[in-house]
């Protein structure tokens, strides 16, 4: 499709975070188990039973081929935010007794914030790590924030916003130093990095179906098993995937989430590659068309898919009203509802004025290098239109200092 | 959400975008809101000898709404009294741009501007008519 066919009710997707399309391979592996191979999984006296439960094996199978795990150690979830509560709660209600300390970061997902604060609540303490202006942990902090109280630490892999990717080798080498356990939520990295669960020692860690060109509504929950991690379910029931998570398994969902692991572990190096091309190609034709902006988080630790930029003098919510053929996201699309800016922005130290000036752009699979150069000349169209209305623009370049000026704040 | 046609005409094309010098003395500058909220508003009056506002400049930094609020107001306010520009409600302004419920805060702010442009004339001129006596 070339560039000119984009319109408002036909805008260029640049919001991989949010979501991806689903890969046309995927939804053509799953197509077979709504009709004719309709079985349940569980059923174990017909064949229409055993059809399915291999489908649902074999995905098991290639989900863990992605990071390096043992199919024994998948349990299937509705997604990322369920295999994230039950990671927290599920291993706080085990050991909770003898440990009652959680440490995690002030950049996370709310669905570990969350389920953090509801922990707090049953009598729990957490540590929220903060972040660098680069949006990584800083390894001291977390060294320091271990006691012998503390049960588990969760660390993002991938940020959603920002793209930044945690040490994760360091984080799980640490944890096992201090015997502590170590929970990821990998929802936005599965798929588009290299993850290990051994080399990184990592005990836990989450996985999203729909961040990877997968269905939405299916998700996993890695638990190791050697040492074994331990949980109390959050859904019971059946007994179902080890007893950890009840309720018949979609076999559909399964069979495409596993569908999608398997392209990803084949394709995922050479298109990092390419998005890696794209990435520095949209920022760097950004930066050529439009003064003073800034990138937010780490360039280096990031994944290729993702660039947070502020564009200075000119507000968010404003500049997407004017590039309507563009699918991007003003911060995190979860709170864009709210008026407030980013929680992630703001933990960096980016100045609240110029978070309310950032844009996510997020590429992926099916993006071009012609939407990359259309992406370019819209917004910096756009930026530029929109500086020309900005009274905070027209002080900049008087000289006059934003700070200086005693604003109402309202 | 989807927007009303008036005010994405206003953001597309904003009217009497523009600066007026804050030291001329038929001037007021009204300048409201706060860059770390996320709105600034600047509306720019110059005021005849008889008291009629001839001409309006904005700028503003903000959402669609915000913009399109101040391109509004601009017009509204040409050609009116001092008096009858300040009585310019927001919820007119709301209503004409079919604001949703969370853009409201918007149409607040223009009023706020047109507020603060006249005070700002005001104090100009009575400074200057002490001078004068």
């Amino acid at each position: 499709m070339t560039a000119t066919h984009w319109t408002q009710n036909n805008p260029l997707y640049l919001d991989y975070q949010a979501t991806t399309p689903t890969d046309k391979r995927v939804v053509e592996a799953m197509a077979p188990y709504w009709t004719e191979k309709f079985g349940n999984p569980h059923s174990r006296n017909h064949h229409f039973g055993w059809e399915a439960e291999d489908a649902v094996e074999i995905a098991r199978e290639h989900v863990s081929q992605l990071i390096g795990a043992s199919p024994k150690e998948v349990i299937f979830t509705s997604g990322a935010t369920e295999a994230n509560n039950l990671a927290l709660k599920g291993v706080a209600k085990f050991y909770g007794d003898k440990k009652n300390h959680i440490i995690t970061c002030v950049t996370e997902h709310k669905c570990v914030l969350e389920t953090c604060r509801a922990l707090q609540q049953d009598g729990f303490d957490v540590t929220y790590l903060h972040v660098k202006e680069n949006g990584l942990i800083d390894l001291d902090d977390l060294k320091a924030a271990i006691t012998d109280k503390t049960l588990i630490v969760s660390i993002m892999a991938v940020n959603n916003e920002i793209g930044v990717i945690q040490p994760l080798k360091e984080i799980g080498q640490i944890c096992r130093d201090n015997k502590v356990f170590f929970h990821t939520d990998a929802a936005q990295a599965v798929g588009k990095i290299t993850l290990d669960v051994e080399d990184m020692n990592i005990d836990l860690m989450s996985i999203s179906g729909h961040k990877m060109y997968g269905p939405m509504g299916i998700g996993a929950l890695f638990v190791r098993r050697r040492p074994r991690v331990r949980l109390v379910p959050l859904i019971h029931g059946g007994g179902q995937e080890r007893g950890m998570r009840s309720g018949t398994l979609p076999t559909p969902l399964v069979v495409g989430f596993g569908k999608a692991c398997e392209i990803a572990l084949k394709e995922m190096g050479a298109e990092a590659a390419r998005l890696r091309g794209f990435q520095e190609r949209l920022f760097e034709g950004l930066k050529e068309r439009i003064p003073e902006i800034y990138l937010n988080g780490d360039l280096e630790s990031r994944i290729p898919g993702n660039l947070n930029i502020s564009f200075s003098y000119v507000e968010g919510e404003g500049l997407m009203m004017g590039i309507k053929d563009l699918g991007v996201s003003s911060g995190s699309a979860c709170t864009s509802a709210s008026l407030e800016p980013s929680y992630v922005l703001r933990a960096l130290g980016v100045e609240e004025e110029l978070a309310h000036t950032s844009l996510r752009l997020g590429l992926g699979r099916f993006t071009t290098e012609d939407d990359i150069d259309y992406a370019i000349e819209r917004i910096s169209k756009e930026v530029n239109r929109l500086r020309e209305l900005s009274p905070l623009w027209d002080m900049a370049q008087a000289g006059v200092d934003i700070k200086s000026i005693k604003w109402a704040e309202h | 959400m989807a927007y009303s046609k008036e005010l994405i005409d206003h953001y597309e094309n904003p009217r009497n975008v523009g600066s007026m010098d804050e030291k001329d003395g038929d001037t007021g500058t009204g300048l409201v809101g706060a860059p770390a909220c996320g709105d600034v508003m600047k509306l720019q009056i110059k005021v005849s000898a008889d008291g009629i506002i001839e001409d309006a400049k904005f700028k503003t930094f903000g959402c669609g709404s915000a913009i399109a609020s101040s391109s509004l107001v601009t017009e509204w306010v040409k050609g009116k009294t001092l008096d009858e520009a300040t009585d310019i409600k927001n919820t007119d302004i709301a209503e004409e741009l079919a604001l949703p419920p969370v853009k409201i805060h918007c149409s607040i702010l223009a009023e706020d501007a047109i507020k603060a442009a006249v005070e700002d004339y005001k104090e100009k001129t009575s400074v200057k008519d002490d001078a004068a006596e």
